[in-house]
């Protein structure tokens, strides 16, 4: 009885120590979240009337909405284009960095270092290069004799120039995860290998590579989040244009609630986002977790 | 005289770089480059730009023009203030749930667990539309504490904590009982300051986090009263401001200048933390 009343106190106390923590979660993502779905089935009331119920027509809408198209298309290349290289060269950054090299303190720094930049400052910079006339890349090709591009103005480059930012950005930040998971791998595998002859080419890809398998997933899993929640940079560099050339996802909800003042419909945007990362959580939690290896 | 000392460190000084070396140093130019030349800019005349000359005067002008055209001593201040405050508030949330996760029998806690842990996923900048809304029924909009709430509660920090007070033998716990201590005594004597590295890395991921955070301070403030620094930047070197570049490379450097002094100093620990914070 004793222990019954003890067991009841605890499960109070843990409780009340949850009880800010599950506030603010239910104030700032459960609740947001509910409604952004529930707005996603009304038109907004005009001139105090009340919301209409419409049902699924903002979702026809969207259907219908060949920007939402381009823009989900966009996203999805910036995820392609942006993915692949920064995971490939945050891999290569580690491995130079964990080999013996003159100056790796510094090398090092300098990959990391755009880890610490503000996205915004990040883009900034990049404005420099991509500008069309006084660019440094235009100047860089005038000097070789070869016509200057619009990198940012021309809607078959620009996402492409957007992305070769990100990528400058983000592997800086994925190369620790592979460095410290090949500094844990045990240095008696290298020695054996060696012992048998075996090349650094297959070492690499029947060893490393593999046992680098659970640092991948989960370096995917940030850069498949980042791809649909990192857009400061096009505040600065596109705004989105030309044409929607670079409008990605969660922009485009920005620009629907805070430019174009249609709350619904950029909560049937959101929805489609919210989708997107409920794959990509249950990809962690079910799928990954299961072969993922951290302590 | 070189030979010499190349002799006495052994055969690698002499050798040629590798094609391996060549290659790791040429990506760690590319990659400072732009930062390298932010900092050319922000120090030279705007003649200067794109006209790389050893002896262009060195001048301050750029950062003069800056600080006088955009009121960067408060965007400083407003930034500080939400970074302190947004940790030292999840300092103190993360570590009470962090805890409880840990430590107490609540009915359906692993349940619980999930709910937060899908904020990992779902970030307070998805749900701007409906945080905004939510912001302005509190009467947070264009406040500080606007900006930092949503982010109070984080998944990642009560996370982060679970596991580093799993840990912790539960002996301590109880020679702590034993003395007298409750429940809070415990937490603050025995789980806080064995917690301290966890604290640390946490601290500076969410500090770095906060200071380069934008989209979510864009939409929730509207006056310099209460904007950052990064939204202050980006409203400043917005092409329609008409500021000229060596001028937006100043104010870029100044915003990120603490930042990056704290990084070029603490290298190591910053990396370490986002090392830490990382894997889970």
């Amino acid at each position: 009885m004793v222990i019954q009343n003890a067991d009841r106190r605890m499960q109070v106390y843990g409780a009340l120590l949850l009880l800010p923590a599950a506030v603010l979660l239910g104030t700032f993502a459960y609740l947001p979240t509910v409604a952004t779905l529930v707005n996603s089935f009304f038109l907004p009331g005009f001139r105090g009337a009340p919301p209409a119920f419409v049902g699924l027509e903002n979702y026809a809408m969207l259907v219908e909405d060949a920007t939402f198209w381009k823009v989900a298309r966009n996203n999805l290349l910036y995820a392609l284009g942006t993915i692949p290289t920064s995971i490939a060269l945050a891999l290569g950054m580690a491995l130079f960095v964990n080999a013996r090299l003159p100056g790796r303190g510094l090398v090092r720094m300098a990959y990391f270092t755009p880890t610490i930049l503000p996205m915004i400052a990040a883009a900034n910079v990049w404005m420099f290069f991509y500008a069309p006339q006084i660019g440094l890349f235009n100047k860089l090709l005038g000097a070789l004799g070869l016509s200057g591009v619009n990198w940012l103005g021309d809607p078959g480059v620009a996402l492409t120039s957007v992305i070769v930012m990100t990528v400058w950005k983000e592997a800086g930040f994925f190369m620790i995860f592979y460095l410290a998971a090949l500094q844990s791998i045990p240095p008696e595998l290298k020695e054996a290998s060696d012992l048998e002859g075996t090349s650094r080419w297959s070492f690499f890809w029947r060893v490393t590579f593999p046992l680098l398998m659970p640092t991948t997933l989960f370096v995917l899993i940030n850069a498949l989040i980042n791809a649909v929640r990192v857009v400061d940079h096009l505040f600065i560099l596109t705004k989105g244009g030309p044409n929607n050339a670079t409008n990605l996802l969660l922009y485009y909800v920005y620009e629907n609630a805070f430019s174009f003042f249609d709350r619904t419909y950029a909560a049937t945007i959101t929805v489609v986002i919210l989708l997107v990362l409920a794959v990509v959580a249950t990809l962690k939690f079910t799928v990954l977790d299961r072969r993922t290896h951290y302590q | 005289m070189n030979q010499a000392i190349s002799t006495h460190r052994g055969r690698l000084a002499l050798r040629a770089p590798s094609l391996e070396t060549t290659a790791a140093w040429l990506l760690a130019v590319v990659w400072i480059f732009p930062l390298l030349y932010a900092i050319w800019a922000a120090f030279h005349p705007p003649a200067y730009m794109v006209r790389f000359d050893l002896f262009a005067p060195l001048t301050l002008d750029n950062f003069a023009n800056a600080w006088a055209q955009a009121p960067f001593a408060r965007y400083y201040l407003n930034t500080f203030l939400l970074v302190t405050g947004v940790v030292l508030a999840q300092f103190v949330v993360c570590t009470l749930a962090g805890f409880a996760f840990a430590r107490f029998p609540i009915p359906g806690k692993d349940i619980l667990f999930m709910l937060v842990l899908i904020q990992l996923f779902v970030f307070p900048e998805v749900l701007i539309v409906e945080n905004y809304r939510i912001a302005s029924g509190l009467g947070l909009v264009d406040t500080i504490t606007g900006i930092g709430l949503p982010y109070v509660a984080s998944a990642f920090g009560i996370f982060l904590l679970r596991q580093t007070f799993k840990t912790i033998p539960r002996e301590l716990e109880e020679a702590a009982r034993v003395e007298g201590c409750g429940w809070m005594a415990i937490l603050l004597k025995v789980y806080v300051p064995l917690a301290k590295p966890t604290y640390l890395a946490y601290g500076l991921v969410s500090i770095s986090h906060h200071w380069n955070n934008f989209l979510w301070p864009l939409v929730v403030t509207n006056s310099v009263e209460s904007r950052p620094l990064t939204v202050g930047l980006g409203i400043f070197s917005a092409p329609e401001t008409g500021v000229n570049w060596a001028t937006v490379s100043a104010a870029t450097l100044l915003s990120i200048a603490p930042l990056l002094v704290a990084f070029l100093l603490f290298q190591r620990q910053f990396v370490q933390s986002f090392l830490r914070a990382g894997i889970r």
